[in-house]
């Protein structure tokens, strides 16, 4: 088991046939994900090769659907065509879209956000965010697969070289489902459903949860552990030296006013006993303890 | 982007929101004929992109010309909150009846918009929302339909704002709105609302946040970009393209995605704490790729940093190898000597992830002076602020 994404998910791609979508879709093949197809509505009927294996372009989500089966879309389009991307694959309710895309206007996520609850029918992942793994099953976006196996932790994080560093860290105990969610203020899946998702899975143990600075998220998620998740949980929080109101690289990662500091979430945390690590591998190293303690 | 004040009832204007742009100018002569040209009492305000301006002496009225000039010569160059204040705003000394708060915001929790208003505005709404939170009325906005009049009415009636104002004070909240979604903005905020003696509402203050991911769609919002105000080495990183923002420390940061780079920050200042306290002099994101030419103005930028002590190149390879890296650190020593610069600081280069064992064989046979090799996160921000230090 894992969460959201499986070795039975049937992947379609939209932006395929671009540069970053057609490098990606490579290397998810090679990880073993199950591409089904792509969708460029210039390039409807065709197939792109990849290394050998031909993937059909379909012109529409829905036509793509309909002939595939699909269930998960991946979507590498550039910022100005995702708000389009994301509503047309939530009319075709597409159960989980994972929206690579990095520089969505924030009200064009608010309105595809609100569409998808909207319908009821999708689940979104990102924007601006590294995707989903279930190592040996399936991969959903750009999260290197060769970092680590699978395994017992569940990871939840906003940043995606965190993710890659953390599974790095853990390589040796592996990962049920490593999830980026990205750290825009407005994200389709939060700590919140991750934390939920991974608490009801019966093949993750303990889950490590990565946060920085910005919005309240980690203090809400730290409110959630405390009456949801019984599973242990160690916390990493990035941002501690950012200076107050300056934008570092993140949209979400803004700091104003007290609410939203590194200490703050670091805090919130501690105080529903989640173990917080100073470092990258600190915190590895808390998660480390408890693993073996689990395997007793 | 922030605006400033001017910027923002500029904005407001452009879509119908009732204000006064008044004057914009940057020395005590040209506040002294702006007042001349508005005639009677005016108020001469800072511009600068932060609150409190009133508490620090910002705002100030002027009853006549002379006045005016006086006041500008004392808040022009006023550090407010480190913001020098170099422009100036001329406006009309309005006869205020009332004062309320109004805003329109994303709602990060929620994941829509929310609008945020109330009765109670001109002074401390955050110290006014905790005390009396019954007065700080909270509305939830649904992206999908937006605030119509009908809407407006609501919000105004939950804001308690007055019932002879409510007719006024509907077609501004419809207008405001139109502000926060057609100009992209993620922050439409007004304090204070005013009522004027005549009964209208009008906007006598603005602060706007743009988003900058739309700025694609808004060619026009350039112009309210403030150039003059960013730090020299943060507008020559701008020109290359850079993510990069100056600190205060002396530990030199380039690093691979920002959560990683912000991570190096802070696992620099934690190790700093045994050797004096230094800290990072700076944030740069070099993002995935991490070519020769990137990593070369990237260390361009960092070495011309007179504050740097020592530089921490920390990269994870995911999608990057390392190897790719490694041969990008090299040619960007020969990229730099060969522009008549070279590499004076120490540097500590932490690679790990894809293909690290070759990145680091590559690293070792360049032979590169001044460059040191550390393979672990926390042990090289160690190595990094020790350097730093001496």
């Amino acid at each position: 088991m894992s969460i959201f994404l499986t070795k039975d998910s049937k992947v379609i791609v939209q932006g395929m046939t671009g540069s970053e979508g057609t490098k990606h879709t490579t290397r998810m093949l090679a990880s073993g994900t199950n591409i089904v197809g792509g969708v460029n509505p210039r390039k409807a009927g065709q197939s792109q090769d990849f290394d050998g294996k031909s993937v059909p372009v379909f012109g529409t989500v829905s036509d793509a659907v309909k002939e595939t089966g699909a269930n998960v879309s991946v979507i590498f389009v550039p910022p100005k065509f995702t708000k389009d991307a994301v509503l047309e694959a939530v009319e075709a309710e597409v159960p989980l879209v994972v929206v690579i895309t990095e520089g969505v206007p924030v009200h064009d996520t608010a309105a595809f956000f609100a569409a998808a609850q909207a319908s009821g029918k999708t689940r979104i992942i990102g924007p601006n965010c590294p995707g989903i793994i279930t190592p040996g099953s399936s991969n959903a976006g750009i999260i290197p697969a060769d970092i680590a196996g699978q395994g017992r932790i569940g990871l939840v994080s906003k940043s995606g070289t965190l993710t890659y560093q953390m599974m790095y860290e853990l390589r040796d105990f592996g990962f049920s489902t490593a999830i980026g969610i990205g750290g825009d203020p407005i994200i389709g899946t939060t700590h919140i459903d991750a934390l939920q998702a991974f608490q009801d899975d019966p093949d993750t143990d303990a889950i490590v949860m990565i946060g920085e600075i910005g919005g309240d998220a980690e203090e809400r998620a730290a409110a959630f552990i405390k009456e949801n998740v019984t599973k242990p949980v160690v916390g990493y929080v990035a941002g501690f030296t950012a200076p107050e109101g300056k934008t570092m690289g993140h949209a979400g990662a803004i700091v104003s006013g007290s609410s939203g500091t590194a200490a703050a979430k670091q805090e919130a945390l501690e105080a529903v006993g989640v173990k917080v690590g100073k470092t990258p591998t600190e915190t590895a190293n808390l998660m480390r303890e408890i693993m073996q303690g689990l395997n007793k | 982007m922030d605006l400033m004040e001017f910027q923002a009832k500029t904005v407001f204007a452009k879509h119908g929101v009732r204000t006064t742009v008044g004057a914009v100018v940057t020395t005590p002569e040209e506040a002294r004929a702006a007042a001349e040209k508005i005639g009677g009492r005016v108020v001469v305000k800072a511009q600068v992109k932060t609150g409190g301006r009133g508490k620090a002496g910002g705002v100030k009225l002027a009853s006549n010309p002379d006045e005016a000039e006086e006041k500008a010569r004392e808040i022009l160059g006023l550090d407010i909150k480190g913001h020098v204040v170099k422009i100036l705003n001329i406006v009309p000394a309005a006869a205020i009846g009332e004062e309320y708060y109004f805003s329109f915001l994303i709602d990060r929790a929620n994941r829509n918009y929310l609008c945020i208003a109330s009765a109670a505005g001109g002074m401390e709404i955050e110290e006014v929302a905790h005390t009396n939170p019954d007065a700080v009325a909270q509305i939830s906005i649904d992206p999908a339909t937006g605030v119509d009049e009908a809407k407006a009415r609501e919000i105004a009636v939950a804001a308690k704002y007055p019932a002879d104002v409510i007719d006024a004070v509907v077609p501004e909240i419809v207008k405001l709105y139109d502000v926060f979604i057609a100009e992209d903005a993620s922050l439409v905020e007004v304090n204070p609302l005013v009522k004027l003696e005549d009964g209208n509402v009008e906007a006598l203050d603005g602060k706007v946040t743009l988003d900058e991911n739309a700025d694609f769609r808004h060619p026009e919002h350039a112009e309210f970009e403030d150039v003059s105000a960013a730090d020299p080495l943060e507008a020559a990183a701008k020109a290359k393209g850079l993510n990069y923002v100056k600190l205060d420390g002396s530990v030199g940061i380039i690093g691979n995605g920002a959560g990683l780079v912000m991570s190096t920050l802070d696992v620099v200042a934690y190790a700093g704490e045994q050797f004096d306290g230094v800290k990072p002099a700076n944030f740069l994101d070099i993002g995935g790729g991490a070519s020769a030419e990137v990593m070369a103005n990237g260390l361009e930028i960092i070495i011309s940093d007179p504050q740097v002590e020592s530089v921490f190149v920390n990269v994870f390879g995911g999608i990057t190898a390392c190897d790719a890296v490694a041969n990008g650190i090299v040619q960007a020593f020969e990229l730099l000597s060969s522009r008549g610069e070279h590499v004076a600081k120490p540097l500590v280069v932490r690679l790990d992830g894809n293909n690290a064992e070759e990145g680091r064989r590559i690293l070792d046979e360049a032979g590169l002076a001044g460059l040191e090799r550390v393979d672990t996160m926390d042990g090289a921000a160690k190595r990094a602020a020790e350097l730093a230090a001496k």
